[in-house]
This record gives C-alpha cells, structure tokens and sequence, in this order.
C-alpha cells in the first residue's frame, strides 16, 4: 500500500458570542481554505458553539518554544507592581 | 405515536397484509407529502454516506444535511398530519405514519432525490441540482400566507442556502480537479440531468394553493435555478447537456426501480412490527 | 477499553537524559499539563500515539455496526438521533486524530496502520449489531463503558487529549441515555420487542466487560501509564464501577443479566460477577472477532472509493494557489 498523502491541516476558532474573542477549538485537514472553513463549520458548529469561524493553516502559527519559557515569560514574575494588590489602601476609602 | 395508525387501519382496510395507510390527499395534503417525501429520501440517501465517506470531515458534512432534510420531513409530515381531513372518531395519520406504511406508488417525491448515491460526483451533483432550487424556492416560500409553511420555509431557507454552497463548492472542484474526477462529474450530470425537469412541475392541486398565495409556483424558479447551474458548470469547466427529454412521474407516484428498495430497507422493522412502539 | 490493546507490551527504554525526564516526572507529579512542544520522555509520545491513535481507530470503525441501522431506524425520531449519534463518532475519531498529530503522528499514517491491520482498536466494535434492540444496548452499555473510560482521560497529564476527551465527554452525554430509552421503550413494547432487548444484552454484556481490557494483574502497561497519569483508574476498578452502576438498571428495565454468578457482596457494597472469557478477548483484538474483517475491509472501501475525491480536492488546490501566484 502506498502511504496516503497527507491533507493541509487547519486550526479553528470560534467566537462563541458577541463580545468574546475567537477561541481555539481544535483543527482539520482540507485541501483548501473555502474547504477548510466548511469542514469548520460542519466539525465544531453542530450545537451552537459559535457566531464566527476563523480557520488558520497551522503552518502558519509561530510558536514561542517551550525550551525558552524561563527567558520568555519568568523576568514578568518579579514585577508585582504591575498589579493592583501591591498597592495599600485603607479600607476606609472603599471600592478603588 | 408510532405505528399507531397502521395498527388500527389493519382492521379497517382492504390493505390487510401490509397494513398500508390510505392518506386523503387534498391539495395541502398532497403538497406537503410531495416536499416532505422529497427531503425524506434525498436525507436517507445521504444517511447512507454515514461511515464511508472520502473524509472524516465530509462524513460529518453529509451527516448534518441529511440530518436538516429529515427535520425538514419531519415539520413538513407534521403539517400533513394536522391538515389532513379527519373521520368520525379516527385520529390522522403521522409522521411515521407516512414515512413506514405508505408504499412507493403512494410516495410523492421527486425522481431525482431516490437516485442512488453511486459515486461521490453523483452525490454532489444530485445535491446541487436539488439545492439549487431549493435555495430561492425556500427563500420565497417564507412569504407564504399559510403561517407554518412560511416558518418551515423561514428555517429551511437557511438550511438549503448552505446545502448549496456545499454542493456547489464541490461540484467546482470535482470538475476542475483532476482528469478522473472531472469525467465522473460530467457523466453524473449526464446522467442525473434529465431528472431536473420535474423540480419545475405543478399540476392542478398545487395550482389551487398557488392562487390562494399559500404556495410559489415552482416553475417561477427555472431561470434563476438555470443560471446558478450554469455559473457552476462555467466555474467547474463542465458542459452542459443539450437532452430536452426530461424523465417525470414522481410527483404521481410513479417511481424509478430504486425507491423500491430504499422502503423496503427503511420501512421493514415497522411493518414487521404492527402496532409496535420505537 | 477502547485502547485496551495498550496492555500488551512494555515501552522499549530510551536513554535520555535523566534531569530532563526528573523534572518531567515532576510536572506530572505537581498535575502540570504537557503540551505539544514540551520536551517528553519518548516512551510518554509513543504511549500516547498509541493510545490515542487506539481510541480514534475505534470511534470511526464504531461508526460501523451502529451505522448499518440507520437507513433501517423505525422511526424518524430514532433516525435523526442514531445519525447525529454516529456522526459525532466520526467528530470524535477526527478530534482524536487532531490529537495525535501533535505528537507528530498524521492521521493518513495512523489510518493507513489501521486499514493494512498493523493498528487496534476495542474489540467490542468486532461484534456485529444484528437487531435494532442492539442499538439501544451498544448506546446503553458500549457508550455506558466507554463514558466511564473517558471522564478520568478529561484530566489526562496530556493537554491536547485532555481537551479532545472534554470535548468528547459532553457531546457523548446523550448517547448513553438514547441507547437507554430505545431499550426501556422496547422492555414496554411487545413480547417479541422484550425479547429482542433480552437477546441483545445477552450478547453484549460480556463484550462489553472485556472493553475495559485484562484483568489488573495481567496488565503490563498500567504502571508507567498511572505514574505519568496518562491512566487514572485501572481496568478492574472501572470494570467494577460499570457493573455497579448496570445492574439496577437492568433491574429497571426489567431485564436479566446473562451471568448466574452474579452476586451482591454486602461486605464491599459491590456486584461480583462471574469468570470473564479471556480467550475470546484475546481471539477478538488478534483478530479473529466475528466481524473484524468486514470492519476493515469498509473502512478500505471507504479510503479507496474516496481517493479520487482528495485527489480532486488536492489538484484543484494547487490550480488555484498557481492561479493566485500568475
């Protein structure tokens, strides 16, 4: 048997209600993007999951790597007065 | 309920052993089984793909339209139920009273939705040629005067609007593709062609619901259904067959050897069954 | 269960480097999800393609038996829900699919193993679904057994079969409870209707206590699988929760499970059963099941005829992208 080739794979997102953002749901294969959105929509829309469909090739999302994850996202951990709970206030002055 | 009515008719009428229903087809009756009958068998059709076709994503594509056809059937059977004349002291039939115990020649859909899936270019093909009148028949249909024909032509709209941009889709690529898939295309709409005639037919009943607005007369959809096909055919690269012979008969009850078979799979445990509850 | 198969051989060691494969360990100990990119033990991917790669194969040859009633469902309510039921497997199977591609397994190859035979899939879908009553009793007991399966892989140590299991677990919610009301409308019906949901658990009670695969001590790979929580639960365990949970409802339809030995043990609160018959297990996953040549052989003929359409669609693609490059 020779190997069957292989089909462009999708990713797929969906806004699930007006004022959410497009969220990752999952991929597929279709041989093109008209396909890939149909195939989107038959795959991940079958009860009412959303109002909008994005589909992008996965070959063109740029992934940070995990390897760089200590330069990438751990210099953020020691700026906690970047958040509202550094910050003392009395209990007095209420809601701020 | 299920069955019920078989059951009971099995005592009343002439069709003892097969405890076929008699249905009293009015106008509205009569139309209503044409266009249920239609999404009825072109959905069992496409039921049939469930499992085995080219991809798992048009599996699941197939699997949704057959599924918003027999819905489709379902609302439309539903109508045929409430508007059907009832006798003294005998309730109508139902949905599955019309699906499992009318037999072919009582069945009223078009010729062109028992067609056999054969291949995945006749299954295209049969889809657009069928959605390509039903997209703008369903679009006019939701001004019906009749309330629950326009609110099953409200929802059904929707739904043969995608059904065509399906098919169509696929007809483009399957004719525009490769050598082999452009040659099986060509010889389904050679061969499914002459089917497309009757999508346009009405005879005197349904005339009698045109003049009371509760229905469109479906020839005033033949142009617009002409040129979708033909700037599909144009964007696939596929000819257009000059036959004018146009095959009819299933809106009387006179079908092709193929909706045999298709009841006798579908209806067998119901009527082997009488009476039974599903 | 539906990567029962999993249980038959260990993974070859790999010489790694051993800070790497501690403080993956680590992660799994602290419940950290691993993600498509993280670095992992190659026995942990192999383990995974396998399994997962397992659970696809089933849910798309599970589409088969079920399948083969739907143009027979006898009435159009059971119609449209065994078509939406069966198309969602094919959801599952291509979710899971999605899922081991990550580990960089493509679906064509996976597909290709199962159809030249070299991949399993659960034994029970080799059985064949010769009435409409075992419709009710494959969504009743195989979708019964399989939720049971499939909640503990929700929390999966894997992030990417975690999310399909989530995804799965809640469109299989009504599967279980449509194969139940088709058997409960079926127990209310006719003598003959009764009897064919008797005849139907008869034959499948026993497949279906298999699914969960061999017997705790008999299985080699639940070790590693439970350290790197990829497996929550062992095979006897969830056997176990499956029968509590079946009996009273077989009570309640008022069927009899076809097993004289089962018995309720009041010092563990739980339902013994009898002695499971290995050897057809092990006939079945070799092979040699009742149906798993015609299983194989639709899912060929499902491939084959459908070749010339992904060779369209591929053609027509690269028309186009030449057409948008002129």
């Amino acid at each position: 048997m020779t190997p069957t080739p292989t089909v462009p794979l999708w990713e797929v997102f969906i806004r699930s209600r007006a004022g959410l953002s497009h969220k990752h749901v999952g991929s597929l294969h279709a041989a093109d993007a008209v396909l890939a959105l149909q195939a989107a929509r038959d795959v991940f829309t079958r009860r009412g999951e959303g109002l909008s469909l994005w589909v992008v090739p996965s070959s063109a999302i740029v992934a940070s790597d995990p390897q760089e994850k200590g330069m990438m996202f751990e210099p953020t951990a020691s700026k906690p007065y970047r958040h509202p709970t550094f910050y003392e206030v009395p209990d007095e002055v209420g809601h701020m | 309920m299920a069955g019920g009515p078989g059951l009971r008719r099995f005592f009343e009428d002439e069709n003892m052993a097969t405890n076929t229903i008699t249905v009293s087809e009015t106008p509205l009756v009569l139309y209503a089984l044409r266009r249920a009958d239609d999404s009825l068998i072109l959905g069992h059709r496409l039921s049939e793909w469930c499992g085995h076709a080219p991809t798992l994503e048009e599996d699941m594509a197939l699997a949704n339209i057959g599924l918003d056809l027999i819905g489709q059937a379902r609302s439309l059977y539903g109508y045929a139920a409430e508007v059907e004349p009832r006798e003294d002291g005998r309730s109508a039939n139902d949905e599955d009273g019309y699906a499992y115990f009318r037999d072919a020649g009582q069945y009223r859909n078009l010729l062109l939705c028992e067609q056999p899936n054969r291949d995945f270019a006749c299954t295209m093909v049969r889809q657009f040629f069928y959605s390509a009148f039903t997209d703008p028949y369903w679009r006019a249909m939701t001004s019906s005067s009749d309330p629950t024909l326009a609110a099953v032509a409200a929802k059904s709209e929707k739904e043969s609007a995608y059904h065509l941009r399906h098919a169509a889709e696929w007809l483009i690529r399957l004719g525009d593709g490769t050598e082999e898939s452009h040659a099986r295309t060509q010889r389904a709409v050679d061969a499914l062609w002459s089917f497309t005639g009757e999508l346009f037919d009405a005879d005197d009943a349904e005339d009698s619901l045109v003049a009371d607005r509760l229905v469109v007369h479906p020839s005033a959809f033949r142009d617009i259904w002409s040129d979708t096909v033909d700037v599909g055919f144009a964007r696939a690269g596929l000819r257009r067959p000059d036959g004018a012979w146009m095959q009819r008969g299933g809106r009387g009850g006179r079908h092709s050897e193929h909706l045999g078979p298709l009841l006798a799979e579908m209806q067998h445990l119901q009527r082997s069954h009488p009476g039974a509850r599903w | 269960m539906y990567t029962q198969a999993l249980n038959d051989r260990p993974a070859a060691a790999a010489v790694e480097d051993a800070d790497q494969a501690e403080r993956f360990q680590a992660r799994i100990d602290a419940e950290d999800r691993i993600e498509a990119n993280d670095w992992m033990p190659e026995a942990y991917r192999r383990t995974l393609v396998r399994q997962i790669s397992q659970h696809a194969h089933s849910e798309i040859i599970g589409q088969l038996p079920e399948g083969n009633w739907i143009t027979r469902a006898p009435s159009l309510r059971r119609k449209a829900a065994l078509l939406a039921k069966v198309q969602d497997e094919c959801g599952h199977g291509l979710y899971l699919y999605a899922a081991a591609e990550t580990l960089d397994a493509s679906r064509e190859e996976l597909m290709d193993q199962l159809m030249e035979g070299r991949a399993r899939y659960s034994s029970i879908f080799n059985y064949p679904a010769t009435t409409w009553a075992d419709i009710g009793a494959i969504g009743w007991l195989v979708d019964g057994a399989a939720i049971m399966n499939q909640i503990p892989l929700c929390r999966c140590s894997y992030g990417p079969y975690a999310r399909a299991m989530i995804r799965v677990c809640k469109e299989e919610s009504f599967h279980q409870r449509q194969g139940f009301e088709i058997m409960m409308t079926l127990c209310n019906g006719t003598v003959a209707q009764k009897a064919m949901a008797q005849d139907a658990l008869n034959r499948w009670w026993w497949p279906c206590l298999m699914m969960f695969g061999p017997p705790d001590g008999a299985s080699q790979h639940s070790d590693q699988s439970t350290r790197w929580k990829i497996k929550r639960f062992s095979n006897d365990a969830l056997r176990q929760k499956f029968v509590d949970a079946t009996v009273p409802q077989a009570e309640y339809l008022g069927l009899t499970l076809p097993d004289p030995a089962l018995a309720f043990d009041a010092a563990t609160g739980h339902w013994t059963h009898g002695e499971i018959d290995w050897d057809e297990f092990k006939q079945v996953l070799a092979g040699n099941g009742p149906c798993n040549r015609d299983r194989i052989e639709a899912r060929r003929a499902a491939h084959e005829n459908g070749e010339w359409v992904r060779a369209a669609a591929a053609a027509f693609a690269a028309k186009q992208s030449q057409r948008q490059a002129a």
